[in-house]
């Protein structure tokens, strides 16, 4: 099935959800990658915030090339999400429940994402020039001396996604 | 008598091809893509590698990065012995061509300085440099962007003589096996065989900046690659590792005198935007 999907995405969006639907996503999506994720952890066990609000928000793992002149934001595809699974359940327990990314997911991850009514987005890898085209807006949000891996806020529109890992724990990577 | 050639002549080549690499999907990953479609029996997996090449028009008509994974940039160099550079050093030429190339280019820094510290340089620099003294009065250099979605994915292991070809066969199969979706197939898969162990990987490296269709001078090398080809597209990995018949675009395989003890095997994995530039001073 095709999904449009508004951020923050509720429990009936992500109910609804099959792996290997398509959605079009639409509205703000957060980036963090390794470094953003090594960083964020560290804030939520010194008790501290966290850089932007966890709940029916989206993360995309994922760093930009820089802008050029006149334009809202380079290529920007997915990266490898398997090296957040070491952070991702910890953030999962705090409130996170939607990731973008591509690849697998390990067990740990799987389960969380069950647990937590969450759902794992794949995107195309290396379509970065195209999902370019998507971004609206940006904003920075927290760790600007990361360059590309800071976090940032993109208004996104119809931005293709497949479901990866749905709510019910079924993986498209594990038919 | 030695040919002159300036410094700042390599900085400019060195600074426009690293953004020609990363801006143009080349003509040979374009026509496999294309080629590529027909074959592919399921809607969704036509449907990526159609995006995969929109995607390349796309970058195409915005000058912008394919990836915005821009890589590290790896530099292989050709040096004929009768050039002579002029006014400074050859690696801080390509270094100064790296830095320019990628800030002017809005490509991506990637380098982090330390491996463990990993303050990122901002301008991608250090490239990894490769050297290679050759007769004649030409210099060389192919600019390899190298993304590491694909380059973490890569393996090399210290085979056996007993291993033989069946030995190298396995390994290069599992190692795309357990890459599986992550590195961004349809691949392009480096082999290097033999030499020792950093022979193995640097001509696994090199193998990724043949243009696809290029066979192996060897005969017999040349169809093992095209029977690792069919082998790695049986695995069912497919466009963008959500299944299908394209997991790899091509098989290149480099190879090198080794010891009487061993046959060493590294696996270098390249994604569908396996880029390279090369040019002639």
């Amino acid at each position: 099935m095709e999904f449009h999907l508004t951020t923050p995405l509720t429990d009936m969006n992500i109910r609804a959800l099959s792996m290997g639907d398509t959605v079009l996503l639409s509205g703000l999506l957060y980036t963090a990658r390794d470094a953003a994720h090594k960083r964020i952890l560290a804030m939520l066990e010194a008790g501290e915030t966290p850089p932007f609000p966890f709940d029916g928000q989206v993360v995309y793992y994922a760093g930009p090339s820089p802008a050029a002149p006149g334009r809202v934001i380079g290529s920007i595809g997915p990266t490898t999400s398997g090296r957040m699974d070491p952070y991702a359940p910890a953030l999962m327990e705090t409130g996170l429940r939607c990731m973008i990314g591509k690849g697998a997911r390990n067990d740990a991850v799987r389960e969380a994402i069950r647990k937590a009514n969450g759902v794992y987005f794949v995107a195309i890898g290396g379509a970065a020039a195209l999902m370019s085209r998507c971004v609206a807006a940006v904003r920075m949000v927290a760790f600007p001396e990361l360059g590309a891996e800071a976090v940032r806020a993109l208004t996104v529109v119809n931005f293709p996604v497949i479901v990866g890992i749905d709510s019910y724990g079924r993986d498209i990577y594990k038919p | 008598m030695m040919k002159k050639i300036h410094v700042s002549d390599i900085t400019q080549a060195v600074e426009s091809l690293c953004i020609e690499a990363n801006i143009v999907l080349g003509e040979d990953i374009r026509r496999s893509l294309r080629e590529a479609i027909p074959k592919e029996d399921r809607a969704l997996s036509k449907e990526v590698l159609k995006k995969l090449l929109e995607n390349a028009d796309i970058a195409y008509e915005e000058q912008i990065p394919i990836c915005q994974d821009t890589g590290l940039a790896v530099v292989f160099v050709e040096l004929g012995q009768e050039v002579y550079i002029e006014g400074g050093s050859l690696t801080e030429a390509i270094q100064r061509g790296v830095s320019q190339g990628y800030t002017r280019g809005y490509l991506r820094a990637s380098a982090v300085a330390d491996p463990i510290d990993r303050q990122n340089t901002g301008d991608n620099t250090p490239a990894v440099i490769h050297y290679d003294v050759q007769p004649g009065d030409r210099l060389t250099l192919t600019v390899a962007p190298k993304g590491f979605g694909s380059e973490n994915m890569s393996a090399l292991k210290m085979l056996t003589p007993a291993d033989g070809l069946a030995g190298v066969e396995r390994f290069v199969i599992e190692t795309v096996r357990a890459a599986g979706p992550n590195p961004c197939p349809p691949l392009v898969v480096g082999v290097g065989v033999g030499g020792t162990m950093e022979k193995a990987a640097l001509l696994a490296k090199y193998a990724l900046t043949r243009d696809l269709g290029l066979p192996h001078g060897n005969p017999f090398w040349a169809d093992e690659e095209q029977k690792l080809l069919t082998a790695l597209n049986a695995l069912g990995i497919g466009p963008a590792g959500l299944g299908g018949r394209t997991t790899a675009l091509a098989v290149h395989i480099e190879t090198y005198a080794t010891h009487i003890a061993g046959l060493p095997v590294a696996v270098n994995i390249g994604c569908h935007v396996t880029r390279h530039r090369s040019a002639t001073l």
